[in-house]
Protein backbone atom coordinates (compact mmCIF):
# COMPACT_ATOMS: atom_id res chain seq x y z
CA UNK A 1 0.00 0.00 0.00
CA UNK A 2 2.96 2.16 1.15
CA UNK A 3 4.44 1.68 -2.10
CA UNK A 4 2.05 2.99 -4.12
CA UNK A 5 1.06 6.05 -2.23
CA UNK A 6 4.90 6.93 -2.23
CA UNK A 7 5.02 7.20 -5.93
CA UNK A 8 2.53 9.91 -5.63
CA UNK A 9 4.01 12.11 -3.38
CA UNK A 10 7.79 13.18 -4.38
CA UNK A 11 6.39 16.70 -4.50
CA UNK A 12 9.76 18.85 -5.80
CA UNK A 13 10.23 16.78 -8.85
CA UNK A 14 7.17 16.21 -10.62
CA UNK A 15 5.40 18.76 -11.30
CA UNK A 16 1.52 17.70 -10.64
CA UNK A 17 1.11 15.14 -13.15
CA UNK A 18 -2.07 13.59 -13.42
CA UNK A 19 -1.11 10.15 -11.45
CA UNK A 20 -2.26 6.92 -14.09
CA UNK A 21 -0.85 3.88 -15.37
CA UNK A 22 1.22 5.85 -17.97
CA UNK A 23 2.94 8.29 -15.17
CA UNK A 24 3.47 5.05 -12.95
CA UNK A 25 5.41 3.41 -15.49
CA UNK A 26 7.60 6.23 -16.22
CA UNK A 27 8.54 6.26 -13.01
CA UNK A 28 9.16 3.26 -12.29
CA UNK A 29 11.69 2.82 -15.08
CA UNK A 30 13.31 5.96 -14.11
CA UNK A 31 13.75 3.80 -10.92
CA UNK A 32 14.90 1.25 -12.36
CA UNK A 33 17.77 3.39 -14.25
CA UNK A 34 18.65 4.58 -11.24
CA UNK A 35 19.14 1.39 -9.48
CA UNK A 36 21.41 0.22 -12.35
CA UNK A 37 23.15 3.40 -12.14
CA UNK A 38 24.38 2.62 -8.59
CA UNK A 39 26.13 -0.96 -9.71
CA UNK A 40 27.50 1.04 -12.58
CA UNK A 41 31.11 2.43 -10.88
CA UNK A 42 31.83 -1.17 -9.52
CA UNK A 43 30.82 -3.06 -13.11
CA UNK A 44 33.04 -0.04 -14.38
CA UNK A 45 36.00 -1.11 -12.45
CA UNK A 46 35.46 -5.17 -12.95
CA UNK A 47 35.06 -4.29 -16.13
CA UNK A 48 38.40 -2.65 -16.95
CA UNK A 49 40.42 -4.69 -14.37
CA UNK A 50 38.92 -8.05 -14.67
CA UNK A 51 37.16 -8.72 -17.54
CA UNK A 52 39.48 -7.04 -20.26
CA UNK A 53 42.61 -7.94 -19.04
CA UNK A 54 41.01 -11.59 -18.42
CA UNK A 55 39.54 -11.63 -22.01
CA UNK A 56 42.68 -10.17 -23.77
CA UNK A 57 44.58 -13.22 -22.45
CA UNK A 58 41.85 -15.66 -24.10
CA UNK A 59 42.32 -13.47 -27.46
CA UNK A 60 46.05 -14.35 -26.99
CA UNK A 61 45.63 -17.84 -26.46
CA UNK A 62 44.34 -17.89 -30.09
CA UNK A 63 47.60 -16.34 -31.70
CA UNK A 64 51.53 -17.96 -32.28
CA UNK A 65 53.99 -15.41 -30.96
CA UNK A 66 54.55 -14.32 -34.58
CA UNK A 67 50.65 -13.16 -34.77
CA UNK A 68 49.06 -15.87 -36.42
CA UNK A 69 46.13 -17.55 -35.76
CA UNK A 70 46.62 -20.91 -34.19
CA UNK A 71 45.50 -23.89 -32.16
CA UNK A 72 48.91 -24.84 -31.47
CA UNK A 73 48.36 -23.05 -27.71
CA UNK A 74 46.02 -25.54 -27.13
CA UNK A 75 47.78 -28.65 -28.88
CA UNK A 76 50.75 -28.21 -26.76
CA UNK A 77 48.58 -28.50 -23.80
CA UNK A 78 48.79 -32.12 -24.64
CA UNK A 79 52.14 -32.64 -23.96
CA UNK A 80 53.23 -34.56 -21.32
CA UNK A 81 54.70 -31.67 -19.32
CA UNK A 82 51.10 -30.41 -19.02
CA UNK A 83 49.11 -33.32 -18.67
CA UNK A 84 51.18 -34.49 -15.41
CA UNK A 85 50.17 -30.32 -13.95
CA UNK A 86 46.85 -31.32 -15.11
CA UNK A 87 46.52 -34.91 -13.29
CA UNK A 88 48.64 -33.25 -10.20
CA UNK A 89 45.99 -30.53 -10.11
CA UNK A 90 42.67 -32.48 -9.94
CA UNK A 91 44.32 -35.38 -8.04
CA UNK A 92 45.59 -32.05 -5.15
CA UNK A 93 42.31 -30.73 -5.55
CA UNK A 94 40.03 -33.74 -4.95
CA UNK A 95 41.99 -34.75 -2.23
CA UNK A 96 42.11 -32.03 -0.03
CA UNK A 97 38.42 -31.52 -1.08
CA UNK A 98 37.91 -34.74 0.34
CA UNK A 99 39.35 -34.18 3.62
CA UNK A 100 38.16 -31.10 4.23
CA UNK A 101 34.62 -32.55 3.88
CA UNK A 102 35.38 -35.84 6.07
CA UNK A 103 37.36 -32.76 8.76
CA UNK A 104 34.57 -29.98 8.45
CA UNK A 105 31.46 -32.10 8.89
CA UNK A 106 31.79 -33.16 12.77
CA UNK A 107 32.92 -29.70 13.60
CA UNK A 108 30.37 -27.88 11.80
CA UNK A 109 27.60 -30.45 13.09
CA UNK A 110 28.88 -29.66 17.03
CA UNK A 111 29.17 -26.47 15.87
CA UNK A 112 25.68 -26.31 15.44
CA UNK A 113 24.29 -28.58 18.01
CA UNK A 114 26.63 -27.53 21.32
CA UNK A 115 25.47 -25.23 24.04
CA UNK A 116 26.19 -21.44 23.27
CA UNK A 117 29.29 -21.38 25.06
CA UNK A 118 31.19 -24.45 23.44
CA UNK A 119 29.51 -23.48 19.66
CA UNK A 120 31.40 -20.09 20.56
CA UNK A 121 34.71 -21.57 21.05
CA UNK A 122 34.54 -24.04 18.18
CA UNK A 123 33.63 -20.83 16.00
CA UNK A 124 36.68 -18.98 17.13
CA UNK A 125 38.45 -21.76 16.16
CA UNK A 126 37.53 -21.41 13.13
CA UNK A 127 37.54 -18.26 12.48
CA UNK A 128 40.92 -17.78 13.44
CA UNK A 129 42.32 -19.60 10.81
CA UNK A 130 39.59 -17.83 8.27
CA UNK A 131 40.97 -14.35 9.55
CA UNK A 132 44.51 -15.37 9.23
CA UNK A 133 46.90 -14.36 6.21
CA UNK A 134 47.14 -17.57 4.18
CA UNK A 135 50.97 -16.63 3.91
CA UNK A 136 51.09 -16.67 7.67
CA UNK A 137 49.39 -19.90 8.30
CA UNK A 138 51.67 -21.21 5.07
CA UNK A 139 54.96 -19.98 6.58
CA UNK A 140 53.80 -21.91 10.07
CA UNK A 141 53.50 -25.19 8.25
CA UNK A 142 56.77 -24.89 6.79
CA UNK A 143 58.08 -24.36 9.96
CA UNK A 144 56.35 -26.99 11.60
CA UNK A 145 56.63 -29.69 9.19
CA UNK A 146 60.10 -29.26 8.26
CA UNK A 147 62.80 -31.70 9.16
CA UNK A 148 64.21 -30.50 12.69
CA UNK A 149 60.62 -29.20 12.86
CA UNK A 150 58.05 -29.55 16.13
CA UNK A 151 56.13 -32.59 13.69
CA UNK A 152 59.36 -34.24 13.39
CA UNK A 153 60.63 -33.75 16.78
CA UNK A 154 57.43 -35.31 18.51
CA UNK A 155 57.22 -38.33 15.71
CA UNK A 156 60.80 -39.41 16.91
CA UNK A 157 60.59 -38.68 20.69
CA UNK A 158 57.02 -40.92 20.75
CA UNK A 159 58.80 -43.49 19.00
CA UNK A 160 57.27 -43.65 15.61
CA UNK A 161 60.29 -43.22 13.39
CA UNK A 162 63.82 -43.06 13.83
CA UNK A 163 64.85 -40.65 11.25
CA UNK A 164 63.13 -37.17 10.46
CA UNK A 165 60.16 -37.44 7.78
CA UNK A 166 60.06 -35.29 4.52
CA UNK A 167 56.77 -34.16 5.58
CA UNK A 168 57.02 -30.76 3.23
CA UNK A 169 58.43 -29.44 -0.20
CA UNK A 170 55.71 -32.59 -1.68
CA UNK A 171 52.80 -33.48 -1.96
CA UNK A 172 51.93 -34.28 1.05
CA UNK A 173 53.33 -30.91 2.56
CA UNK A 174 50.95 -28.88 0.21
CA UNK A 175 47.57 -30.93 0.64
CA UNK A 176 48.25 -30.71 4.95
CA UNK A 177 48.72 -27.19 4.39
CA UNK A 178 46.23 -26.63 1.86
CA UNK A 179 43.45 -28.02 4.08
CA UNK A 180 44.65 -26.01 6.61
CA UNK A 181 43.67 -22.73 4.61
CA UNK A 182 40.19 -24.45 2.92
CA UNK A 183 38.70 -25.90 6.02
CA UNK A 184 37.11 -22.69 7.02
CA UNK A 185 35.56 -22.40 3.63
CA UNK A 186 33.80 -25.90 3.93
CA UNK A 187 32.76 -25.62 7.58
CA UNK A 188 30.94 -22.08 6.97
CA UNK A 189 28.41 -22.64 5.08
CA UNK A 190 28.01 -26.39 5.86
CA UNK A 191 27.03 -24.61 9.54
CA UNK A 192 24.40 -22.21 8.13
CA UNK A 193 22.88 -25.43 6.56
CA UNK A 194 22.81 -26.99 9.27
CA UNK A 195 21.34 -24.05 12.03
CA UNK A 196 18.41 -24.24 9.16
CA UNK A 197 17.31 -27.73 9.88
CA UNK A 198 14.21 -28.16 12.28
CA UNK A 199 15.38 -30.05 15.35
CA UNK A 200 12.28 -31.39 15.66
CA UNK A 201 12.12 -33.23 12.72
CA UNK A 202 15.04 -35.56 14.32
CA UNK A 203 12.49 -35.91 17.06
CA UNK A 204 9.61 -36.71 15.39
CA UNK A 205 12.06 -39.54 13.55
CA UNK A 206 12.66 -40.82 16.91
CA UNK A 207 9.20 -41.02 17.32
CA UNK A 208 8.39 -42.66 14.71
CA UNK A 209 10.96 -45.48 15.45
CA UNK A 210 13.84 -44.53 13.71
CA UNK A 211 17.46 -45.25 14.86
CA UNK A 212 19.68 -42.45 15.70
CA UNK A 213 21.64 -43.81 12.48
CA UNK A 214 18.64 -43.94 10.28
CA UNK A 215 17.43 -40.60 11.55
CA UNK A 216 21.09 -38.93 10.72
CA UNK A 217 20.91 -40.64 7.23
CA UNK A 218 17.22 -40.00 6.25
CA UNK A 219 16.18 -36.80 7.67
CA UNK A 220 19.50 -35.03 8.76
CA UNK A 221 21.60 -35.16 6.20
CA UNK A 222 19.59 -34.92 2.79
CA UNK A 223 18.99 -31.22 4.61
CA UNK A 224 22.64 -30.27 4.88
CA UNK A 225 23.78 -31.67 1.37
CA UNK A 226 22.90 -28.33 -0.49
CA UNK A 227 25.25 -26.78 2.22
CA UNK A 228 27.87 -29.32 1.87
CA UNK A 229 27.32 -29.22 -1.74
CA UNK A 230 28.43 -25.31 -2.23
CA UNK A 231 31.10 -25.75 0.61
CA UNK A 232 32.67 -28.55 -1.36
CA UNK A 233 32.17 -27.15 -4.74
CA UNK A 234 33.90 -23.85 -3.39
CA UNK A 235 36.89 -25.74 -2.21
CA UNK A 236 37.17 -27.47 -5.15
CA UNK A 237 37.20 -24.49 -7.60
CA UNK A 238 39.78 -22.48 -5.00
CA UNK A 239 42.11 -25.42 -5.06
CA UNK A 240 41.98 -25.60 -8.66
CA UNK A 241 43.35 -22.07 -9.17
CA UNK A 242 45.68 -21.95 -5.45
CA UNK A 243 48.75 -20.46 -6.22
CA UNK A 244 50.31 -19.58 -2.89
CA UNK A 245 50.38 -22.60 -0.51
CA UNK A 246 51.75 -25.24 -3.36
CA UNK A 247 54.58 -22.75 -4.24
CA UNK A 248 55.24 -22.52 -1.20
CA UNK A 249 54.89 -25.83 0.48
CA UNK A 250 55.52 -28.06 -2.99
CA UNK A 251 58.71 -26.70 -2.84
CA UNK A 252 58.85 -27.29 -6.92
CA UNK A 253 57.88 -30.74 -6.66
CA UNK A 254 53.84 -30.01 -6.91
CA UNK A 255 53.49 -28.15 -9.93
CA UNK A 256 50.39 -26.95 -10.29
CA UNK A 257 48.16 -25.40 -13.03
CA UNK A 258 48.21 -21.26 -11.45
CA UNK A 259 52.18 -22.59 -10.80
CA UNK A 260 52.51 -23.30 -14.59
CA UNK A 261 50.55 -20.28 -15.89
CA UNK A 262 52.71 -17.97 -13.68
CA UNK A 263 56.01 -19.86 -14.76
CA UNK A 264 55.10 -19.58 -18.79
CA UNK A 265 54.99 -15.81 -18.13
CA UNK A 266 57.71 -15.12 -15.44
CA UNK A 267 60.27 -17.72 -16.79
CA UNK A 268 59.79 -18.00 -20.22
CA UNK A 269 57.59 -14.81 -21.27
CA UNK A 270 55.62 -17.15 -23.40
CA UNK A 271 51.66 -15.78 -23.64
CA UNK A 272 49.75 -17.95 -25.50
CA UNK A 273 50.42 -21.02 -23.59
CA UNK A 274 49.96 -19.26 -20.32
CA UNK A 275 46.75 -18.42 -22.04
CA UNK A 276 45.89 -21.29 -23.33
CA UNK A 277 46.18 -22.78 -19.94
CA UNK A 278 44.22 -19.94 -18.26
CA UNK A 279 41.17 -21.00 -20.39
CA UNK A 280 41.05 -24.25 -20.14
CA UNK A 281 41.65 -23.30 -16.01
CA UNK A 282 38.45 -20.84 -16.32
CA UNK A 283 36.42 -23.34 -18.16
CA UNK A 284 36.97 -26.23 -15.95
CA UNK A 285 36.23 -24.06 -12.64
CA UNK A 286 32.57 -22.66 -14.41
CA UNK A 287 31.74 -26.49 -15.53
CA UNK A 288 32.58 -27.26 -11.66
CA UNK A 289 30.11 -25.10 -10.62
CA UNK A 290 27.95 -25.80 -13.14
CA UNK A 291 27.89 -29.88 -12.11
CA UNK A 292 27.46 -28.71 -8.55
CA UNK A 293 24.49 -26.28 -9.27
CA UNK A 294 22.75 -28.90 -11.55
CA UNK A 295 23.51 -31.58 -8.55
CA UNK A 296 22.35 -29.12 -5.88
CA UNK A 297 19.23 -28.97 -7.33
CA UNK A 298 18.40 -32.57 -8.34
CA UNK A 299 19.50 -33.60 -4.83
CA UNK A 300 17.53 -30.54 -3.41
CA UNK A 301 13.70 -31.78 -4.76
CA UNK A 302 11.38 -29.38 -3.82
CA UNK A 303 12.29 -27.14 -1.87
CA UNK B 1 24.77 -40.46 32.99
CA UNK B 2 27.42 -40.84 30.73
CA UNK B 3 26.22 -44.82 29.77
CA UNK B 4 22.76 -45.31 30.60
CA UNK B 5 20.28 -44.63 27.67
CA UNK B 6 16.48 -43.51 29.11
CA UNK B 7 15.40 -44.60 26.03
CA UNK B 8 16.50 -46.83 23.35
CA UNK B 9 17.01 -44.16 20.35
CA UNK B 10 18.98 -41.91 23.07
CA UNK B 11 22.15 -40.82 21.97
CA UNK B 12 24.34 -40.51 25.02
CA UNK B 13 27.63 -38.80 25.66
CA UNK B 14 29.60 -41.68 25.48
CA UNK B 15 27.77 -42.93 22.23
CA UNK B 16 29.52 -39.79 20.74
CA UNK B 17 32.91 -39.45 22.20
CA UNK B 18 34.18 -40.30 19.07
CA UNK B 19 32.74 -37.19 17.69
CA UNK B 20 34.08 -34.96 20.90
CA UNK B 21 37.46 -36.57 19.67
CA UNK B 22 37.29 -35.89 16.18
CA UNK B 23 36.30 -32.33 16.77
CA UNK B 24 38.76 -31.79 19.08
CA UNK B 25 41.68 -33.25 16.98
CA UNK B 26 40.18 -30.77 13.95
CA UNK B 27 40.45 -27.95 16.11
CA UNK B 28 43.62 -28.05 17.08
CA UNK B 29 44.59 -28.30 13.54
CA UNK B 30 42.93 -25.22 12.62
CA UNK B 31 44.32 -23.01 15.59
CA UNK B 32 47.80 -24.61 16.70
CA UNK B 33 49.66 -23.39 13.55
CA UNK B 34 47.91 -19.92 13.76
CA UNK B 35 49.23 -19.37 17.57
CA UNK B 36 52.81 -21.18 17.27
CA UNK B 37 54.51 -18.74 15.30
CA UNK B 38 54.08 -16.42 18.34
CA UNK B 39 56.21 -18.35 20.50
CA UNK B 40 58.50 -19.16 17.70
CA UNK B 41 59.36 -15.37 17.06
CA UNK B 42 60.77 -14.64 20.59
CA UNK B 43 63.79 -17.43 19.77
CA UNK B 44 66.72 -15.90 19.73
CA UNK B 45 68.80 -18.31 17.71
CA UNK B 46 69.29 -18.40 13.65
CA UNK B 47 66.83 -21.30 13.58
CA UNK B 48 63.65 -21.32 14.58
CA UNK B 49 62.79 -23.60 17.10
CA UNK B 50 60.29 -24.90 19.74
CA UNK B 51 60.29 -24.52 22.45
CA UNK B 52 62.81 -21.64 21.84
CA UNK B 53 66.07 -22.10 23.79
CA UNK B 54 66.64 -18.67 24.19
CA UNK B 55 64.23 -15.40 24.04
CA UNK B 56 64.67 -12.25 22.72
CA UNK B 57 63.63 -9.56 20.59
CA UNK B 58 65.74 -10.23 18.20
CA UNK B 59 63.73 -10.34 14.92
CA UNK B 60 60.93 -7.80 16.00
CA UNK B 61 64.27 -5.49 16.05
CA UNK B 62 65.22 -6.93 12.85
CA UNK B 63 62.01 -6.05 11.75
CA UNK B 64 61.08 -2.78 13.09
CA UNK B 65 65.05 -1.60 12.18
CA UNK B 66 64.70 -3.00 8.47
CA UNK B 67 63.60 0.29 6.15
CA UNK B 68 62.99 -2.47 3.92
CA UNK B 69 60.36 -4.11 5.73
CA UNK B 70 58.79 -1.12 7.37
CA UNK B 71 58.53 0.31 3.69
CA UNK B 72 56.88 -2.61 2.51
CA UNK B 73 54.10 -2.54 5.78
CA UNK B 74 53.89 1.39 4.47
CA UNK B 75 52.97 0.26 1.05
CA UNK B 76 50.16 -2.45 2.26
CA UNK B 77 48.74 0.50 4.56
CA UNK B 78 48.50 2.77 1.96
CA UNK B 79 46.43 0.66 -0.84
CA UNK B 80 44.74 -1.04 1.77
CA UNK B 81 43.52 1.59 3.11
CA UNK B 82 42.34 3.66 0.24
CA UNK B 83 40.58 0.29 -0.96
CA UNK B 84 38.81 -0.16 1.95
CA UNK B 85 36.69 3.61 1.44
CA UNK B 86 36.15 2.81 -2.60
CA UNK B 87 34.95 -0.49 -2.15
CA UNK B 88 33.07 -0.47 0.50
CA UNK B 89 30.97 2.69 -1.24
CA UNK B 90 31.10 0.93 -4.33
CA UNK B 91 29.85 -2.00 -3.01
CA UNK B 92 27.26 -0.69 -1.03
CA UNK B 93 25.99 1.47 -3.78
CA UNK B 94 25.73 -2.13 -5.85
CA UNK B 95 23.85 -3.84 -2.81
CA UNK B 96 21.40 -1.08 -2.86
CA UNK B 97 21.27 -1.04 -6.84
CA UNK B 98 20.81 -4.66 -6.66
CA UNK B 99 18.04 -5.58 -3.94
CA UNK B 100 14.86 -7.05 -4.64
CA UNK B 101 15.45 -6.43 -8.30
CA UNK B 102 15.39 -8.67 -10.50
CA UNK B 103 15.66 -9.29 -14.78
CA UNK B 104 17.81 -9.78 -17.38
CA UNK B 105 20.58 -6.40 -16.68
CA UNK B 106 19.89 -6.93 -12.87
CA UNK B 107 21.38 -10.73 -12.96
CA UNK B 108 23.80 -9.97 -15.28
CA UNK B 109 24.97 -7.55 -13.04
CA UNK B 110 25.07 -10.12 -9.80
CA UNK B 111 27.06 -12.36 -12.09
CA UNK B 112 29.45 -9.37 -12.74
CA UNK B 113 29.90 -8.48 -9.72
CA UNK B 114 30.95 -11.91 -8.32
CA UNK B 115 33.55 -12.83 -10.65
CA UNK B 116 36.17 -11.56 -8.90
CA UNK B 117 35.67 -14.07 -6.33
CA UNK B 118 35.93 -17.16 -8.86
CA UNK B 119 37.80 -16.21 -11.43
CA UNK B 120 41.17 -18.01 -10.32
CA UNK B 121 43.73 -15.31 -9.03
CA UNK B 122 46.76 -16.48 -11.03
CA UNK B 123 44.58 -15.56 -14.02
CA UNK B 124 43.41 -12.27 -13.20
CA UNK B 125 46.97 -11.27 -11.97
CA UNK B 126 48.68 -12.33 -15.17
CA UNK B 127 46.34 -10.74 -17.38
CA UNK B 128 46.19 -7.31 -15.36
CA UNK B 129 50.02 -7.08 -15.43
CA UNK B 130 49.78 -7.77 -19.29
CA UNK B 131 47.00 -4.51 -19.50
CA UNK B 132 49.19 -2.88 -16.99
CA UNK B 133 52.57 -3.02 -18.83
CA UNK B 134 50.38 -1.49 -21.88
CA UNK B 135 49.28 1.36 -19.78
CA UNK B 136 52.90 1.67 -17.92
CA UNK B 137 51.45 1.74 -14.56
CA UNK B 138 52.94 -1.78 -13.00
CA UNK B 139 54.41 -1.13 -9.79
CA UNK B 140 52.42 1.93 -8.80
CA UNK B 141 49.83 2.21 -5.99
CA UNK B 142 47.26 3.69 -7.98
CA UNK B 143 47.36 0.36 -10.44
CA UNK B 144 47.29 -1.75 -7.19
CA UNK B 145 44.60 0.49 -5.43
CA UNK B 146 41.88 -0.49 -8.64
CA UNK B 147 43.43 -4.24 -8.80
CA UNK B 148 42.38 -4.94 -4.97
CA UNK B 149 39.66 -2.84 -4.93
CA UNK B 150 38.09 -5.16 -7.50
CA UNK B 151 39.05 -8.02 -5.80
CA UNK B 152 36.74 -6.62 -2.63
CA UNK B 153 33.95 -5.96 -3.82
CA UNK B 154 32.21 -9.18 -3.85
CA UNK B 155 32.84 -9.59 -0.06
CA UNK B 156 31.35 -5.87 0.37
CA UNK B 157 28.43 -6.88 -2.04
CA UNK B 158 27.58 -10.32 -0.58
CA UNK B 159 28.23 -8.39 3.35
CA UNK B 160 25.90 -5.33 2.88
CA UNK B 161 23.84 -7.49 0.55
CA UNK B 162 23.25 -9.79 3.83
CA UNK B 163 22.19 -6.77 5.69
CA UNK B 164 19.30 -5.35 3.32
CA UNK B 165 17.58 -8.82 3.61
CA UNK B 166 16.69 -8.35 7.07
CA UNK B 167 16.32 -4.76 7.11
CA UNK B 168 12.89 -4.00 6.88
CA UNK B 169 12.17 -2.36 3.06
CA UNK B 170 8.35 -0.17 4.51
CA UNK B 171 10.69 2.19 6.48
CA UNK B 172 12.47 3.42 3.56
CA UNK B 173 8.91 3.83 1.28
CA UNK B 174 7.66 5.57 4.43
CA UNK B 175 10.71 8.24 4.85
CA UNK B 176 9.80 8.66 0.71
CA UNK B 177 5.89 8.82 1.61
CA UNK B 178 6.69 11.47 4.00
CA UNK B 179 8.90 13.49 1.49
CA UNK B 180 12.40 12.72 1.45
CA UNK B 181 14.23 12.06 -1.28
CA UNK B 182 16.31 8.43 -2.39
CA UNK B 183 19.08 9.69 -1.55
CA UNK B 184 18.13 11.41 2.12
CA UNK B 185 16.25 8.50 2.92
CA UNK B 186 18.58 6.12 2.50
CA UNK B 187 21.81 8.25 4.08
CA UNK B 188 18.99 9.09 7.66
CA UNK B 189 17.01 5.97 7.35
CA UNK B 190 18.42 2.81 5.60
CA UNK B 191 22.17 3.23 6.03
CA UNK B 192 21.89 3.70 9.73
CA UNK B 193 20.06 0.31 10.55
CA UNK B 194 22.59 -1.54 8.20
CA UNK B 195 25.76 -0.21 9.39
CA UNK B 196 26.73 -3.44 11.05
CA UNK B 197 27.07 -5.02 7.65
CA UNK B 198 28.08 -2.37 5.76
CA UNK B 199 31.09 -2.43 8.87
CA UNK B 200 31.74 -5.94 7.98
CA UNK B 201 32.07 -5.50 4.32
CA UNK B 202 34.48 -2.70 4.77
CA UNK B 203 36.72 -5.29 7.49
CA UNK B 204 36.44 -7.31 4.08
CA UNK B 205 37.56 -4.58 1.97
CA UNK B 206 40.49 -4.15 4.06
CA UNK B 207 41.55 -7.65 4.86
CA UNK B 208 41.05 -8.76 0.80
CA UNK B 209 43.43 -5.86 0.28
CA UNK B 210 46.10 -6.02 3.24
CA UNK B 211 46.58 -10.16 2.28
CA UNK B 212 46.11 -10.52 -1.26
CA UNK B 213 49.98 -11.66 -2.41
CA UNK B 214 48.58 -12.86 -6.07
CA UNK B 215 48.60 -10.02 -7.86
CA UNK B 216 50.25 -8.06 -5.63
CA UNK B 217 53.46 -10.39 -6.67
CA UNK B 218 53.06 -9.61 -10.44
CA UNK B 219 51.96 -5.68 -10.34
CA UNK B 220 53.82 -4.24 -7.44
CA UNK B 221 57.25 -4.19 -7.59
CA UNK B 222 60.54 -1.99 -6.10
CA UNK B 223 59.65 0.54 -3.90
CA UNK B 224 55.80 -0.08 -3.71
CA UNK B 225 55.99 -3.80 -3.22
CA UNK B 226 53.83 -4.50 -0.48
CA UNK B 227 54.32 -6.52 2.58
CA UNK B 228 52.59 -9.71 1.13
CA UNK B 229 55.10 -9.56 -1.76
CA UNK B 230 58.12 -9.12 0.66
CA UNK B 231 57.41 -12.04 3.07
CA UNK B 232 56.38 -14.97 -0.10
CA UNK B 233 59.61 -14.01 -1.66
CA UNK B 234 61.33 -14.27 1.71
CA UNK B 235 59.75 -17.60 2.86
CA UNK B 236 60.21 -19.02 -0.57
CA UNK B 237 64.11 -18.09 -1.37
CA UNK B 238 65.22 -18.86 2.78
CA UNK B 239 63.33 -19.33 6.16
CA UNK B 240 64.35 -16.21 8.08
CA UNK B 241 62.87 -15.96 11.44
CA UNK B 242 62.05 -11.76 10.54
CA UNK B 243 58.72 -13.35 8.95
CA UNK B 244 57.84 -14.97 11.94
CA UNK B 245 58.00 -11.89 14.13
CA UNK B 246 55.56 -10.25 11.18
CA UNK B 247 52.97 -13.21 11.31
CA UNK B 248 53.25 -12.54 15.28
CA UNK B 249 51.92 -9.36 14.49
CA UNK B 250 49.30 -10.08 12.35
CA UNK B 251 47.94 -13.20 14.12
CA UNK B 252 48.29 -10.87 17.25
CA UNK B 253 46.01 -8.26 15.23
CA UNK B 254 43.46 -10.80 13.94
CA UNK B 255 43.22 -12.64 17.76
CA UNK B 256 42.73 -8.56 19.08
CA UNK B 257 39.96 -7.92 16.76
CA UNK B 258 38.39 -11.16 17.54
CA UNK B 259 38.67 -10.57 21.21
CA UNK B 260 36.70 -7.44 20.15
CA UNK B 261 34.66 -8.81 18.49
CA UNK B 262 33.50 -11.31 21.14
CA UNK B 263 33.02 -8.44 24.02
CA UNK B 264 31.04 -6.14 21.49
CA UNK B 265 28.60 -8.97 20.61
CA UNK B 266 28.04 -10.16 24.06
CA UNK B 267 27.60 -6.59 25.84
CA UNK B 268 24.93 -5.95 22.64
CA UNK B 269 23.21 -9.56 23.98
Amino acid sequence: MIAETSLSVTPRRSPRRPLNAQTLRVQARRERLGRIGLTLPGSILICVVLLIPVGWLFYLSAFDAAGNLTWANYERLGRSLYLRSFFTTFRVAGIVTLLTVLMGYPVAYMMSHARPRMATVILVAVMLPFWTSVLVRTYAWLVLLQRTGLVNGWLQSLGLTNEPLALVHNELGTIIGMTHVMLPFLILPLYASMKAVDPALMKAAANCGATPAQAFRQVYFPQTIAGLGAGAGLVFVLCLGFFVTPVLLGGGRVYMWAMQIGDNISLYGNWGSASALGVVLVLATGLVLFAIRILLKLAGGPR
Amino acid sequence: MLNTPVTETQITHANRLWLYAVVTLVTIFLVVPCILVVPMSFSASEYLEFPPSELSLRWYRAFLGSPEWLGALWTSIKVAVPVTFIATALGTAAAWGLHRRFGLLFTLSRSLYMLPMLVPLILIAVGVFFVYARLGINGTIGGLIAAHTMLALPFVLIAVGNGLTSFDMNQHQVSRSLGASEFVAFFTVTLPQIRISVLSGAVFAFVTSFDEVVVALYISSGKNETLTRRMFSNIRDQVDPTVAAISSLLVSVVIIGMVLFLLLRKEEA
